[in-house]
């Protein structure tokens, strides 16, 4: 199966061969511009796949409020783990 | 290193942000503005009737004049109600057990309340030191005590919300250590704490709520009687 010749700059990443990787990177815009307009590009793509939707249910809130735990876990995790094998809390 | 149940209460700062940044910032990104479309999806239309409800409901006791305020006291109700329960979460951190984030919601509005009112009626502000049919031999301490409260406000609002929270959140994590402690030792006893946990988990929800709630309702009636 051959892929029709697209410019690289146009690709999605899953769509990027992992050679290709570093010049798709070189492509991408790292201005602080660029940045929030990426930003807000994946809120629109998330808001509209799961929230704007005509019967949206709890699922999309709910990805979104286990990815912020995910994060705070993150944030906490220095503090955290001296709490593993301790013997007085 | 002395860990103390009173960490969860420091903000960790992680590649230079700290926590309590993204946990202040996140509200704002919970509620989407309504498209310009008639009918929105079903979320939106939910998060816009009851906020609509709410406003309703606070705004009937203000006078045309207090109407101004709906703004700031229904996105404080918000604000507020969504940190509270966030803060529930595993992990997460409740911007509103620090004082200073308390203070500063309570002293600036409160204040603010009391100008309007000294600016626009001074005689009706300084009417409310001394309540109608006051017995003549009391009216001094009267007086002064009703000067008290007045100020003695500002920090009850604050404090009510910090206490509350706090104490929430140190109970849970205290019965939470002390069911994990006791798991491997007397199970029976384990699982009586546990279910004491979970009531505390659905107290501290109502709490969340309620507190956010007391918070913008004293605010509206500190402004009704000013405005």
């Amino acid at each position: 199966m051959a892929d029709k010749p697209v410019a690289l700059a146009q690709k999605r990443l899953m769509d990027v061969k992992l050679g290709q990787l570093p010049s798709w990177l070189g492509t991408r815009d790292f201005t602080p511009n660029g940045l929030l307009g990426s930003v807000r590009g994946g809120y629109e793509r998330y808001f509209n796949k799961y929230i704007n939707v005509k019967k949206g249910g709890i699922g999309g809130v709910a990805m979104f409020l286990a990815g912020y735990v995910a994060l705070s876990y993150l944030w906490e995790y220095d503090h955290i783990k001296h709490d593993r094998w301790r013997k007085y809390h | 290193m002395m860990v103390s149940f009173f960490d969860q209460f420091a903000s960790p700062v992680y590649m230079g942000v700290p926590l309590i940044a993204i946990a202040i910032a996140l509200p704002w990104v919970l509620y989407p503005t309504p498209s310009s479309r008639w009918i929105n999806n079903r979320l939106t239309t939910m998060q816009g009737w009851s906020i609509n409800k709410f406003t309703n409901q606070l705004m009937l006791p203000l006078n045309t004049g207090g109407h101004k305020w709906a703004l700031l006291l229904t996105s404080l109700m918000i604000f507020l109600i969504t940190i509270n329960m966030l803060g529930l979460l595993p992990y997460t951190f409740t911007p509103t057990t620090q004082l200073s984030l308390n203070m500063g919601f309570a002293v600036p509005l409160w204040l603010s309340t009391v100008i309007i009112g000294v600016r626009n009626q001074p005689t009706i502000a300084l009417g409310h030191f001394l309540p109608e049919g006051t017995p003549i031999p009391l009216i001094p301490v009267l007086i002064i005590i009703e000067t008290i409260s007045l100020f003695i406000r500002p920090l009850a609002l604050g404090v009510r919300l910090t206490a509350n929270l706090t104490a929430g959140h140190l109970l849970i994590q205290l019965i939470a250590t002390a069911v994990f402690v006791l798991m491997p030792m007397m199970p029976a006893v384990a699982i009586l704490a546990a279910t004491v946990l979970f009531m505390l988990t659905l107290l501290e929800i109502a709490v969340a709520m309620i507190q956010a709630y007391v918070f913008v309702l004293l605010l509206s009636l500190y402004l009704q009687e000013n405005v």
